[in-house]
Formats: C-alpha cells, sequence, structure tokens
C-alpha cells in the first residue's frame, strides 16, 4: 500500500509539473496581455502551439549532425527531471532524497551546455550569436545560483529541499537579512535563466538582441515542440523552486493524507497564479536591457549572494 | 536578549551594508543622493532600534539628528549644489562597477574576519554592529576612492559617518555629548566642502578632482 502510494504520488507530481507548466507560459501571456489593454491569446494557447508542431514534420539542415537531433529530448529529459524533483504540493515523495538543489543546477547546467551546442551545430549566425550571449549569461547567472544556494542551505542546515522547505515553513527561521537578499538574488536568475524580460524578450523571434529563440532558430517540429515545452517546464521550475523555499506554507508533509495533498495541491496553484501576476506586471513596467548591461544585471544578484552568505557566517558565528 | 531582537537589529545593520552597496552601484548623482538618505534613514531606523534594546533613551536623539540632518537636510542641499553647479547629469566612473563590487565585497568579508576575531567577549549585538559598522566605513572609503566627482566623494564621506555613528551606538554608553559634536563638525565639514566645491568650479570649470592633480603637477 505505502509503496503504491508512494509511486502514485511520485507519478502525479511528474505529470503535474509537465501539464501545468504550458499553463503557466500561457497564463503569464494573458496577464501581460491583459496589463497591455490587449486581449491576448486564450490560456490554452501554448499546449495547441505544442500539439500543431508535434504533428509537423521536421526539417534538418543538410550539414546537421546527430547530435542535433538527440539534444532535444536530452533537454526536455533534464528539464524534466529537474522540474519534478522540486516539491510542490507534498514533501515527502519517493524521489525526495535526491532533490537536492545542487543536482537541480547541474542538471540545468547540462540542460543548457548541450543547448549551446545545438545553437552552434548547424553554422548559422545566428545560432552562433545566440550561444555565445547564452553561455555569458550562464557564467555569471550559475555562480549566483550556487552562492545562493550556499547562504540558504547555511541557514537551512542542508541543500535537500524537503527539508529546507520544512524548515522554512517552520518558526525556527526567524527574520534573516541573508533570506531577504537570496530570494532578490535568486529572482533576477530565474529571470536571466528563463530569458524573460529585462535579459531577453520572450515574445520576439527575429530581433538581434535575442538570445533564447537564437539559438532554437533552426529547429522545427516536434523538436521545437520539446524545445519548447522544456522552457515551459524551466520557468515553473523557478517558479515552484522559489514557492517552496520562500513560500513553503501550506505544503503537505511526509505523513499527510489524501486531503492535505489536495489541500497543498490547490495552494500551489495558487502561489503558481500569484508568482506568475508578478511576473507579468514586473515585465510589462521594465524595459529590456542592452546586451552589455546584463553581467552588471546579474553581477547584482551575484553580489547580493555573495552579501546575504557573509552576513549569515556574522549571525552564525555569535 | 531574545533572539528576535537580535534578528532585527541584524537586520537593519545588514539593509545599512546592502545600502552602502546600492551606492557603489549608483553611477548617477541623484540617485546616489537618494540612496544616501536611504542609507540615513536606514541608520536612524537601527540606532532607534538599539535605543529601544539597550532602554537608552538619549539614543532616540542621535536617531532624530541622523533623521533630520542626514537625511533630510543635507540630500535636500547637495540636490541644490548639484543643481547650481548644472551636473546633474554626468555619470561617472573610474573602475568598472563589477571590479569595484568585488573589491567591496572583499572589504565587507575583510571587516567580518578582522572584527569577530578581536571581540569574542563583546556580545552579540555588539560584535555584530561592530563588524557591519566598520564594512559600512570601508565601503564609504572606497566610494570615495572610486569616485572622480567631488559631490560623489563627499556622499562617500557621509557614509563613512554613518558608519561611525553604527559603531558608537552598538558600544554601550557613547554620551549624547560627543554625538552632538560629531554631528555638528559633519555638519560644519559638510559646509567647508560645500564651500570648496563652488570655489573648485570657479577656478577649474568642474568638480572633477583629477583636475586638482593635474594642477599640482602630478604625472598621470
Amino acid at each position: 500500500m505505502n509503496a503504491l502510494s508512494d509511486v502514485l504520488s511520485q507519478g502525479a507530481q511528474m505529470s503535474l509539473v509537465l501539464g501545468v507548466a504550458p499553463l503557466l507560459t500561457g497564463f503569464v501571456r494573458k496577464v501581460k496581455a491583459r496589463l497591455l489593454r490587449r486581449r491576448g491569446p486564450p490560456l490554452l494557447q501554448p499546449y495547441r502551439d505544442l500539439i500543431r508542431l508535434m504533428r509537423k514534420d521536421v526539417v534538418l539542415a543538410d550539414n546537421a549532425s546527430w547530435l542535433f537531433r538527440v539534444i532535444p529530448y536530452l533537454i526536455f529529459a533534464g528539464t524534466w527531471v529537474a522540474a519534478s524533483l522540486v516539491p510542490t504540493f507534498g514533501n515527502g515523495l519517493l524521489f525526495s532524497w535526491t532533490a537536492d538543489l545542487i543536482a537541480i543546477i547541474a542538471l540545468l547546467g547540462s540542460a543548457r551546455f548541450f543547448q549551446a551546442l545545438a545553437g552552434m551545430d548547424v553554422g548559422t549566425a545566428f545560432g552562433g550569436i545566440g550561444s555565445s550571449r547564452e553561455v555569458m549569461i550562464a557564467s555569471l547567472a550559475e555562480p549566483a545560483m550556487l552562492i545562493t544556494v550556499f547562504s540558504v542551505a547555511m541557514i537551512a542546515g542542508s541543500t535537500q529541499l524537503p527539508n529546507v522547505a520544512e524548515f522554512m515553513g517552520s518558526d525556527a527561521v526567524g527574520l534573516r537579512v541573508s533570506l531577504g537578499m537570496a530570494f532578490v538574488a535568486l529572482t533576477i536568475v530565474a529571470l536571466a535563466e528563463n530569458a524573460r524580460i529585462p535579459v531577453d524578450n520572450p515574445a520576439t523571434h527575429l530581433e538581434l538582441t535575442m538570445v533564447h529563440e537564437a539559438m532554437v532558430l533552426e529547429y522545427s517540429g516536434r523538436h521545437l515542440a520539446l524545445i519548447d515545452l522544456s522552457s515551459h517546464l524551466k520557468l515553473l521550475l523557478y517558479v515552484s523552486l522559489i514557492a517552496c523555499v520562500f513560500l513553503p506554507w501550506g505544503t503537505a508533509t511526509a505523513d499527510a493524507g489524501v486531503g492535505r495533498l489536495v489541500f497543498g495541491a490547490l495552494l500551489y496553484f495558487g502561489k503558481l497564479a500569484g508568482l506568475g501576476f508578478l511576473l507579468a506586471v514586473f515585465e510589462t513596467s521594465i524595459a529590456k536591457m542592452r546586451v552589455f548591461r546584463i553581467p552588471e544585471f546579474l553581477g547584482a544578484a551575484l553580489m547580493l549572494a555573495l552579501l546575504a552568505t557573509l552576513l549569515r557566517f556574522v549571525s552564525g558565528s555569535l | 536578549m531574545s533572539s528576535l531582537q537580535f534578528d532585527i537589529a541584524h537586520l537593519l545593520a545588514g539593509c545599512l551594508v546592502l545600502a552602502s552597496f546600492m551606492m557603489l552601484y549608483q553611477d548617477r548623482l541623484y540617485a546616489l543622493l537618494n540612496v544616501y538618505a536611504l542609507h540615513a534613514s536606514v541608520l536612524a531606523l537601527s540606532v532607534a532600534w538599539q535605543a529601544y534594546v539597550q532602554q537608552a533613551p538619549h539614543l532616540y536623539v542621535t536617531a532624530l539628528i541622523a533623521l533630520v540632518f542626514k537625511a533630510i537636510i543635507i540630500p535636500v542641499a547637495l540636490h541644490r549644489i548639484i543643481k547650481r553647479l548644472g551636473i546633474h547629469r554626468e555619470i561617472e566612473n573610474v573602475i568598472g562597477i563589477g571590479l569595484t563590487m568585488m573589491a567591496g565585497i572583499g572589504l565587507v568579508a575583510l571587516s567580518m574576519v578582522v572584527m569577530l576575531r578581536v571581540t569574542p567577549s563583546a556580545d552579540a549585538l555588539a560584535r555584530e554592529d561592530l563588524a557591519f559598522a566598520l564594512s559600512v566605513v570601508l565601503l564609504g572609503l572606497l566610494i570615495m576612492v572610486t569616485r572622480r566627482n567631488a559631490v560623489s566623494q563627499v556622499v562617500g564621506f557621509m557614509s563613512l559617518e554613518n558608519g561611525l555613528v553604527l559603531a558608537a551606538t552598538g558600544a554601550k554608553g557613547m554620551p549624547l555629548v560627543v554625538e552632538i559634536s560629531v554631528a555638528f563638525s559633519v555638519l560644519i565639514a559638510f559646509i567647508v566642502i560645500g564651500v570648496f566645491l563652488f570655489r573648485i568650479r570657479e577656478r577649474f570649470d568642474s568638480v572633477d578632482v583629477q583636475e586638482l592633480d593635474r594642477f599640482r603637477g602630478e604625472r598621470r
């Protein structure tokens, strides 16, 4: 019975993140459109796009290598596994012992590595530009993310996400300035990693400043569908990571019944909607940065994360 | 002392360090002044919290001085000076922001290592305050070193003084007389610097202090 329910809840989690991810993207797009007083595409448009892309034939460049064909599956697998490791509605999942923050960063990092390779594989100029910029952003965002994780882990005493969430939900946290800084740093990293507005514009396809879209320009058909789905998943991952670490209330504990799990899931949807709404408001109220200002923006995240760690050292050593 | 009291003191002092970093990051003069006003307000809050924790009513006066002089009068006066000098649109940078930030982080780490080593017997609140105060002082010095514009050097100097006040309130039993005299000497320094600013500009048509180096005949 126990093993069965464990497998069931883990499966529910995995299919939940996969099913909800396009909805979150659709929701953010819809809110953005409404804020600009446009009607916007329907909420389910990302699903329709994915289905349409799945049906279409793949067009491959003549000089595309086998790597080019394999990479969409690698990216999708890595991102999906990473996204399903983040606790969403409940903490006590079967694989929660693997839900380590550093493992999640490593999965995302390898997905990004393959994506950058794919951008350069066909040999178009756009792909090369996209890859080089993506790697430039990553080289700043990843250290910031890692140091943020360190400061959170120093406070919570663990890099395992379920333990972190449990600690953050308890009264032992207190009032910590380090957590505030870590939150801001993580938000900046999330914006950069998901190609959201101050760093990259997710709504354009042909622009000289684009980063993510430039890398995937050569993909079509089901490959493109998989890559799009992975970027939806990545957005969901970061939003649920922020929700899990900084808004951990209401997540079901390990021994919770079905009612608690359902409650946790409902609350999780509420958190997703709230954070998605905030993201849309932020994106409509700010302009895109020049590419050469991005290092400063991400440098601020790195600085905040370092400062959070240092401040934690002071209060921890007293 | 309960842990919540310590946490709030830690929060406010940490915010002060953060505000110092924001000043280091700003390259526009008006924004720099606004951040300085924020810096001084956070200082006032922090001092008021110390007054509450230590139950020392004279520290409330210190907080009031910080709020009125440093958060309101000095920024407004500097605003007017900038307007009269006509330099409000200038952007300045000596070395890159990234390098400055790294240097700042290094200074904060240094001050924490130093302060936590040398004060093992003091109580937690004072140690923590001293560590942050030293980093605010060092960051103020860093601002003064990395800026060319005389007005932003003044702002760096003022933020350095904020760090001194933080240190002084953390150590119990600073008499009010000292605090008032420090506040007034800073105000007088401010006025003198203000006069100098105009003299510098009359002479060199700029408040870039590199002109002074050139005038002294130093090679660059």
